[in-house]
C-alpha cells in the first residue's frame, strides 16, 4: 500500500485513494497514440494500474518476465518484427539489465522503460537505496537518457516527451516517476 | 573432448534450415552464429555476437510480433542457462511459432571448452517442460532432425523446445555480419518495413 507523500495521513493510505490516482491513465494514454503493442514488465505496485489497464488493452500484450533484462532483450526483437514496445520496471531492476542495455547501442531501436524509483524520498526499507541512488546513472552511462516527473501534472508532458524522443529518433529513453508520486511504501505490521 | 556418436553441428543446422522458407532466424552468441552463418547467410537470419541470455527473448519478441512466420531461434547451452528464466516467460505467453533449438555441447566452447551444467547435471529439456513448454524432445540422430525440421513451419502448435547433444570440436569460425544495424535494417526491410 502506498501512502501520497505530500499528504500521509490515514486516509490517504486506503486503497481507493490510489486507485483514483489519474497519472497512470494519462501514461496509458500516451503509449496507446504511439502504437506501443509489447509490454514487458516486472511488477512493481507503483505500476500497477497501468499493469492492469495494458492487461485489459486488446492492442497492447502485457508479458510478465522474471527477470528485467529480459525486456530488453524482448524489445529488441519486437522492432526487428515491426512493434513498439515499453518495459515497465522497479528502480532494483535497472541493475539487472546493464549488458542488455549494449542492445540498444548495437541496434539503435526506439527503446523506452518507465521506471517506478526506489530508495528515495521517505524510503522505509535500506535495501531499496543503494540501487535507487544509482539508477539515474546506470541510464547514464549506458548512454539512455534519463526524463523524470515527481508530480502528477507532468507525467503525461513527460511521457509524450519521452514516448516522441523514443519512438520518433531511436533515442533510448527512461522515465523515472519519482517515489514523491507514487507515494513511499507504507510498512505496517 | 569429444564423446562418441555426437552429431555434427553444422549438419545438424544444415539440415534445419534447408527448407526454412520464410522463417526467421535468431543465433545466440558464440558457434550457434557460425553454425547459422555457415548454412548460408540470409536476410532473415538475426545473429548475436553478446547480449548472453538473450536469444530467447528476442525470438520471442519476433515471434508476438510476426505471430504468422516461423521464429527460430538457435543457441547454445551456455547462453540458454544464463537465460533459463525466459523459458518461463515463454511458456507462459505460448506463441505458437517460436522454436528453440539448443545445441547442446556441454561446454563453453567460445572461452577454452569449460564444462557446462549440462555435461553432468542440468536437464534443459526438463527444465524447457517445467516451464509450461508442452512439445519437448532432445534430438539424437538425423532422421529426428529431418523431422523436428519440418515442424517448424508449422506456426500453430508451439511453443517447441529441442535439445540436441552436439560433438564438441570447436570448429573453424565461419564469421557472419557483427554489425547490429545491418542485420536489423535487413530483416526488417525484408519484412516490409523502412527505416525511421
Amino acid at each position: 500500500m502506498h501512502a501520497r507523500a505530500e499528504a500521509p495521513t490515514e486516509a490517504a493510505v486506503e486503497p481507493a485513494a490510489e486507485s483514483a490516482a489519474s497519472w497512470p491513465d494519462d501514461i496509458f494514454a500516451v503509449l496507446q497514440r504511439f502504437d506501443v503493442r509489447q509490454v514487458p514488465y516486472v511488477p512493481d505496485a507503483g505500476h500497477s494500474q497501468l499493469i492492469q489497464r495494458v492487461l485489459a488493452s486488446p492492442a497492447m500484450r502485457g508479458i510478465p518476465l522474471t527477470t528485467e533484462e529480459e525486456g530488453v532483450a524482448l524489445l529488441a526483437g519486437a522492432w526487428a518484427g515491426g512493434q513498439r514496445g515499453v518495459l515497465l520496471m522497479q528502480s532494483s531492476g535497472v541493475g539487472n539489465c546493464i549488458n542488455m542495455f549494449s542492445l540498444t547501442q548495437i541496434f539503435r531501436f526506439p527503446f523506452l522503460t518507465l521506471v517506478t524509483m526506489r530508495g528515495e524520498w521517505g524510503e522505509f526499507n535500506p535495501w531499496q537505496v543503494p540501487m535507487g541512488s544509482s539508477t539515474q546513472a546506470v541510464f547514464e552511462l549506458s548512454g539512455i537518457k534519463v526524463l523524470r516527473a515527481s508530480q502528477p501534472d507532468e507525467v503525461r508532458e513527460v511521457m509524450e516527451a519521452a514516448a516522441g524522443q523514443a519512438y520518433g529518433a531511436c533515442t533510448p529513453t527512461a522515465v523515472l516517476l519519482s517515489q514523491r508520486l507514487i507515494g513511499a511504501k507504507v510498512f505496517t505490521k | 573432448m569429444s564423446k562418441a556418436n555426437r552429431l555434427d553441428r553444422r549438419a545438424v543446422v544444415a539440415s534445419l534450415l534447408k527448407d526454412r522458407k520464410d522463417a526467421i532466424v535468431v543465433g545466440g552468441l558464440g558457434a550457434s552464429t557460425y553454425d547459422i552463418a555457415a548454412a548460408g547467410d540470409h536476410a532473415r537470419n538475426f545473429y548475436l555476437w553478446g547480449a548472453m541470455g538473450g536469444a530467447v527473448m528476442i525470438g520471442l519478441g519476433l515471434a508476438l510480433a510476426q505471430p504468422k512466420l516461423p521464429v527460430v531461434v538457435i543457441t547454445g547451452d551456455g547462453e540458454m542457462l544464463m537465460g533459463m528464466g525466459s523459458l518461463a516467460t515463454v511458456g507462459l505467453q505460448k506463441p505458437g511459432n517460436l522454436s528453440i533449438i539448443v545445441l547442446d555441447n556441454e561446454a563453453y566452447g567460445e572461452t577454452g571448452g569449460q564444462t557446462s551444467h549440462t555435461a553432468s547435471s542440468a536437464d534443459l529439456v526438463g527444465v524447457a517442460k517445467a516451464c509450461g513448454i508442452a512439445d519437448v524432445r532432445t534430438l539424437e540422430t538425423t532422421a529426428e532432425i529431418e523431422a523436428f525440421a519440418a515442424s517448424l513451419q508449422d506456426v500453430a502448435e508451439g511453443p517447441r523446445f529441442a535439445n540436441v547433444k552436439i560433438d564438441a570440436a570447436n570448429l573453424e569460425r565461419v564469421l557472419s555480419s557483427r554489425d547490429g544495424m545491418f542485420i536489423l535494417t535487413r530483416l526488417r526491410g525484408d519484412l516490409g518495413f523502412g527505416p525511421i
